[in-house]
């Protein structure tokens, strides 16, 4: 209904061509898109996860949500700990490469747990996505045989094949009421491209009923035209685009910033002591405007330091005129 | 230094796990431990191994050692970029995985793993990260390895949550259902600890085959909740060469992040 079109109030002027600008600042994607009680997914599998999204919903006090992300990562014990969530849907709950969640693990350890889990692994999370994108009423996979997940969620259902040669599993859609992503670049008309880990953004944009797209950089239409294979979204489907450069930090952007690995080692202790995770959410997600601050804040030396090592372009290809 | 103290028993089970990847051809990969592993394997007793990560990424060569499975180094110089739909249909579901490695916080003498919950589900002691890929790479890869210290909590008689399959309830079962169900894999096949290498006998029960270095037969039984199985022909682990030693060192680990 809503689909693709420009957030109200935001962006620049249409410049009178064919596709409508969609740029937004972050306030206002996210105080026109997500709401109190939606299912929202931030998705990007280590990559492009769009931290400054996840910290304006702090800022914005959203209420209720049930976030959805195959791999919670920092980003979700954050808002967990801000208090925005009621629910998570996942598969790989946490800090990859360093250890658990503090503020989503104190939640759920306690009695009686104060954060719902609906739980599956990696390929039912894709195939959810899969699902709600393609308008399916479930996805077959060949998980789960001979595990205790169909007990602990039961919407993780055996089926027989409607050909006879036996069992699989299903797994039901998720359409999340908003999916955000962080990409390397998107025209203003919201066509969005990346390159690196692709992870399941393209699945989780499609299902949504509104897209938000963060992106390092806006660009002419033509380089994406110049490119098409590399398009993960049309503008179709896209509600707001938001220029916000290292928008994923402690996240990655393939090709222009790395993985603040440090941040993620630091983030343990943080995150072990309740009182010292509400401290650091008050000085850096609270304590900021908004992203710009939280880059001057965390300084220039830190960000150099995460620069790529060398360049390392690809070859281009040429896809021919036809006239 | 002393004979000893020439290497650490993280050394000792990336060694092992290595030379156990002889002769495979694309294994799934994960970080820490596996991860070294499989790149010394690359680097000696497997030299066509494609690494695949479940990030999507097929046919790596990772410049560095990644901290997490999604660095940007697992990208650049790679085969392949795949969308995860991608990666885990047509790689692993389709069945081109040979060898995947999982690890564990609780597994039992027929291989089965938890990564989920210690205690009740519903109102856990410990809430571990549950499966992620772990529970469709136990069911679509052609084998299991398993890298994990040894202690009394993690080898235990009941674990307490089934993330991932291993050989059931024994090899009978196991093969009966893997058969009627038609899953690609055939289960568990290595265990390397800090103490040994274990395989799995004909009864689908892991069994002792070598001690490592060091390592005494007292140590590993301390260390195991229930009568573990010793091959009669026990063997004694080579301890790691200089060659492998410097691999690791100079090329894998140099910071010593995982091997110290």
């Amino acid at each position: 209904m809503s689909r693709g079109r420009a957030v109200a109030g935001g962006g620049v002027p249409d410049t009178g061509r064919v596709t409508t600008s969609k740029l937004a600042s972050m306030a206002d994607a996210v105080r026109e898109l997500v709401r109190d009680g939606d299912t929202v997914a931030i998705e990007g599998f280590t990559h492009l996860i769009s931290f400054a999204a996840g910290h304006e919903i702090i800022r914005q006090g959203r209420r209720d949500l049930t976030l959805a992300r195959m791999t919670p990562d920092l980003i979700y014990d954050q808002m967990v700990a801000a208090g925005v969530a009621r629910k998570l849907i996942f598969s790989w709950l946490g800090n990859p490469g360093v250890g658990g969640l503090g503020a989503i693990r104190r939640r759920v350890e306690g009695d009686p747990p104060r954060l719902e889990l609906e739980e599956y692994s990696h390929f039912g999370m894709v195939a959810r996505y899969t699902a709600g994108a393609a308008k399916l009423p479930f996805f077959p996979i060949r998980s789960y045989f001979e595990t205790d997940l169909p007990k602990a969620n039961p919407l993780i259902r055996p089926i027989e094949s409607p050909y006879g040669d036996g069992v699989v599993y299903a797994v039901p859609p998720l359409r999340p009421d908003v999916t955000i992503v962080h990409a390397q670049r998107a025209s203003a008309g919201g066509d969005t491209q990346v390159w690196g880990l692709l992870g399941c953004q393209k699945e989780a944009a499609f299902a949504a009923e509104r897209v938000i797209v963060v992106v390092e950089e806006v660009v002419d239409e033509a380089v994406v035209r110049a490119d098409p294979n590399r398009t993960i979204l049309p503008g179709l489907i896209v509600d707001a685009v938001v220029v916000e450069p290292w928008g994923a930090h402690p996240s990655y952007v393939q090709g222009a910033y790395d993985r603040d690995n440090r941040f993620y080692l630091d983030w343990d202790p943080i995150s072990r002591d309740e009182d010292a995770t509400q401290a650091w959410l008050r000085e850096w997600v609270l304590g900021v405007s908004g992203r710009a601050e939280y880059l001057d804040k965390l300084g220039a030396e830190r960000l150099a330091s995460l620069r790529p090592s060398a360049a390392a372009p690809s070859g281009s290809v040429d896809y021919g005129e036809y006239r | 230094m002393t004979a000893e103290a020439a290497f650490t028993k993280a050394e000792m089970m990336i060694v092992a796990a290595a030379r156990e990847l002889a002769g495979q051809r694309v294994c799934f990969v994960g970080v820490g431990l596996p991860n070294i592993a499989v790149n010394l394997a690359q680097r000696t007793v497997a030299p066509e191994l494609e690494l695949v990560y479940e990030a999507g990424v097929f046919g790596a060569r990772p410049a560095r050692l990644p901290l997490s499975i999604g660095d940007p180094t697992i990208v650049t110089g790679a085969t392949a970029a795949t969308s995860m739909f991608e990666l885990f249909a047509f790689y692993l579901q389709g069945g081109l995985i040979d060898v995947g490695f999982l690890g564990a916080a609780q597994i039992d003498r027929f291989g089965n793993i938890n990564t989920t919950v210690i205690g009740p589900y519903d109102r856990p002691t410990t809430r571990l990260p549950g499966s992620g890929g772990a529970c469709e790479i136990a069911i679509n890869a052609r084998q299991v390895f398993v890298i994990m210290r040894q202690s009394a909590r993690s080898f235990v008689e009941t674990i307490d949550f089934r993330t991932s399959p291993g050989n059931l309830g024994g090899a009978e079962q196991s093969e009966r259902i893997r058969r009627e169900q038609g899953w690609l894999g055939r289960g568990p096949s290595v265990i390397v600890t800090d103490l040994g290498i274990y395989h799995f006998d004909e009864t689908g029960e892991m069994r002792l085959d070598s001690l490592h270095p060091g390592a005494t037969l007292d140590a590993v039984r301390e260390t195991i909740g229930w009568e573990i199985r010793v091959a009669p022909d026990l063997a004694a682990t080579p301890p790691p060469s200089a060659e492998e030693l410097r691999l690791i060192r100079d090329q894998l680990d140099p910071a010593g992040t995982y091997t110290t």
